[in-house]
């Protein structure tokens, strides 16, 4: 299991060869890369800089990673997420998940990202031609995540 | 109680602060809103009934009537927008 906070980017390949490297029990790995994008409602966006909550970040990525693990039986599982100054098209957040058969990779790498984009503490600043402003929150991410709530 | 109060993202920024030490004579996460509500202009704004904001105690997301431990860190933070 690998949970990393960092600025640096990361390598789709690399850390799915990583995961995968000297195993023979893996039969499927199912992964999310989010990017940064140029427009977001409505307004070109020149950079966006990630803040986040040291120590509670890794923790709350920490317990997200673990109730995938309490779902789903995973083989591995990897979450990079940046932080710092992006500009578009630049990575921000990697989750790969390695299962026996794809329902459960496919399945608990949707949920890791849905919960990460309710729970873990970051928060994007965007550079607009009309200044910086602060990402607000959407509805939808809370309805994504509350799709998960055990019934 | 003595307490330790870090603000984070659009929060940090209009309260002008990052952290604080308080002294603390209250009892809950709402107690401290209150207090902190309190001292008038942007932190009677920011954190008004009905403004989106989320506490952490010790680095776990709290409800408003949370206890709050002495020597607690406390964070109070907009929603948050990652991944």
């Amino acid at each position: 299991m690998k949970i990393l906070v960092q600025t640096e980017a990361f390598d789709l390949g690399a850390e799915v060869d990583a995961m995968s490297k000297g195993r023979t029990d893996i039969g499927a790995i199912a992964s999310f890369v989010g990017l940064a994008r140029d427009m977001n409602d409505g307004s070109g966006v020149a950079a966006m800089t990630l803040e986040h909550y040291p120590g509670m970040t890794e923790k709350a990525l920490a317990a997200l990673v673990d109730e995938a693990r309490a779902r789903w039986t995973l083989l591995d599982v990897s979450v990079i997420h940046r932080v710092g100054r992006l500009l578009p098209g630049d990575p921000i957040v990697l989750v790969a998940v390695a299962g026996q058969h794809r329902g459960e990779a496919f399945a608990a790498c949707e949920f890791i990202m849905d919960y990460l984009k309710t729970q873990a503490p970051f928060w994007k600043k965007e550079e607009t031609p009309e200044g910086e402003r602060w990402v607000e929150a959407r509805a939808s991410d809370d309805a994504a995540a509350a799709r998960w709530v055990e019934r | 109680m003595k307490l330790r109060v870090l603000y984070f993202a659009r929060l940090r920024e209009r309260f002008g602060v990052a952290e604080e030490t308080l002294e603390f004579a209250g009892a809950t996460a709402a107690d401290l809103v209150a207090a902190l509500q309190a001292r008038g202009g942007v932190w009677a704004e920011e954190l008004a009934a009905g403004r989106a904001f989320r506490v952490a105690v010790n680095q776990d997301i709290v409800g408003f009537d949370a206890a709050l431990p002495d020597h607690a860190e406390v964070a109070i933070f907009p929603p948050v927008t990652g991944g």
